[in-house]
């Protein structure tokens, strides 16, 4: 009885130094643009830690009101890094977690090639009916597309044409579907798979608006737990770096 | 309490659901009608295909009139062909989408009104020669009144309450396609929780009176009944 015990202590211990910690399932809630870099992310992590996590796609202002009612997610990857500040002010994160896990880019794109030239010149030529963006108040893309239109001294004149998505995804399909002949959209959105999709695209120079800083936080539920701080600090590591930027993020 | 832009949002709100109801009476009541004297063969596929905003989810449908109202739609090329403007992002679109979503809420009060009728009022006017049209406007109409009554209500609030195809084809267009829900939604994702309370209460009264005048004054029975008295 005792010996087989002991030998079912040492199987336990044995499993131990192969998965490093127990196993978790832990929820993650991630910003819709960073969805198909997280899912490749998510499955190297699970692979290598053998921790299994649940991806929550959604808007960040979505999360942050799910969170306040208790939602059980563990860690939070925002789009933007004002709701996770303001997560850690109304201590519904574990203070010192957040970090800036990416940084978006901001495209104006159209699906035709050879529409939208590489500077922006398009923007000018009034042969569009439709400019499709994020809206300025919900998404940080949408923030940035506004910030450009006023560097570029645009706003007033292209006010009347602009259609705005509620998210960049939704102004992505504004523009997908042709309804909007181009649009602002992230540079991560105009890459399938670390490739770029077809048409034609403007990076837009980072002076013209703020960095899209996207920052991560452990909440409070995720506090002390070793898959949340493994996942964390596995978003840092140099493989998952590689998947980030072969997405179009900066880091 | 409530903003500029949020009175801009009601007013464009009110103008789309009478809109909406006063072009879906005119065409609801044939079809109504139809269905409701028809022995084709076909009642049930119209049947069917009518009430199918009442199944389907609304960005389901507001993504199929996206992809049919686009440029590479059949009635985006259409509307091009005709030498109009495209329709997603407009007023005139969001009209278009509103009376497909809000059909059934109208065709089937009418329906039941009709069939509550039944056939004997009419044969009796005809037997006293009225015409198919004195029939309609003599009999059909004032017997079917409480139906109208209901089927106008309701064509009307549940335009008001409409959300998921105005998030798919509105692209929140500031006094063109920026309707109370969708104003409601921006409060919220962008955490202005105060202002969403405010446009949200002025909802839910303005609704629960449409449900109140329904219940009390419009003769209604039931939800979707509306037949004669």
């Amino acid at each position: 009885m005792t010996a087989s015990f002991h030998r079912l202590a040492i199987l336990v211990s044995c499993m131990g130094a192969v998965f490093p910690a127990r196993a978790d399932e832990i929820s993650v809630a991630v910003a819709a643009n960073f969805t198909a870099p997280m899912q490749k992310i998510a499955a190297d992590f699970e692979k290598a830690s053998g921790h299994k996590v649940q991806l929550i796609f959604g808007s960040t202002g979505k999360f942050y009101a799910q969170i306040k009612a208790g939602a059980p997610f563990l860690l939070l990857l925002a789009a933007d890094d004002e709701t996770p500040a303001r997560l850690l002010r109304e201590g519904e994160g574990v203070p010192g977690s957040s970090f800036t896990y990416a940084i978006g880019k901001l495209v104006l794109w159209s699906p035709k090639p050879g529409y939208v030239d590489d500077a922006g010149a398009v923007l000018r030529s009034g042969r569009f009916e439709r400019l499709s963006m994020a809206n300025p108040r919900l998404a940080p893309y949408g923030l940035a597309a506004s910030e450009t239109l006023k560097a570029l001294g645009l706003s007033d004149a292209l006010q009347a044409r602009i259609v705005m998505g509620e998210s960049i995804t939704q102004a992505f399909q504004f523009v997908a579907s042709g309804n909007a002949e181009l649009g602002f959209v992230a540079y991560s959105q105009v890459h399938k798979d670390g490739q770029r999709i077809e048409g034609s695209y403007w990076l837009v120079p980072s002076r013209h608006y703020t960095p899209i800083r996207q920052d991560a936080v452990i909440l409070k539920k995720g506090q002390g737990v070793p898959a949340v701080e493994a996942l964390a600090a596995y978003l840092r590591s140099r493989s998952a770096v590689t998947v980030i930027r072969s997405y179009g993020y900066e880091i | 309490m409530l903003s500029a832009e949020d009175w801009a949002a009601i007013r464009l709100t009110l103008e789309l659901a009478s809109t909406v109801t006063g072009l879906l009476l005119v065409v609801g009541t044939p079809i109504a009608l139809w269905l409701a004297r028809t022995r084709s063969p076909l009642r049930g596929v119209v049947g069917a295909v009518v009430a199918l905003p009442i199944v389907l989810p609304p960005t389901v449908l507001g993504f199929y009139l996206l992809v049919l109202l686009g440029p590479q739609g059949p009635v985006g090329q259409f509307v091009e062909a005709m030498g109009l403007a495209r329709l997603p992002f407009t007023f005139p679109g969001l009209v278009l989408a509103s009376v497909v979503y809000s059909l059934p809420f109208v065709v089937q009060p009418l329906q039941n009104a009709f069939m509550a009728i039944g056939e004997r009022p009419l044969e009796v006017a005809a037997t006293l020669r009225a015409s198919p049209w004195d029939r309609f406007v003599h009999v059909t109409l004032p017997l079917a009144r409480p139906g109208f009554v209901t089927a106008a209500i309701l064509g009307f609030a549940h335009t008001v309450g409409e959300f998921g195809v105005v998030l798919m084809i509105g692209g929140n267009v500031p006094g063109e396609t920026r309707v109370v829900s969708m104003q409601i939604y921006n409060h919220v994702e962008a955490m202005d929780y105060a202002s969403a309370h405010g446009l949200a209460g002025v909802l839910l009264v303005f609704s629960f009176l449409v449900l109140l005048m329904l219940y009390s004054v419009g003769g209604a029975r039931s939800f979707w009944g509306g037949g004669p008295r």
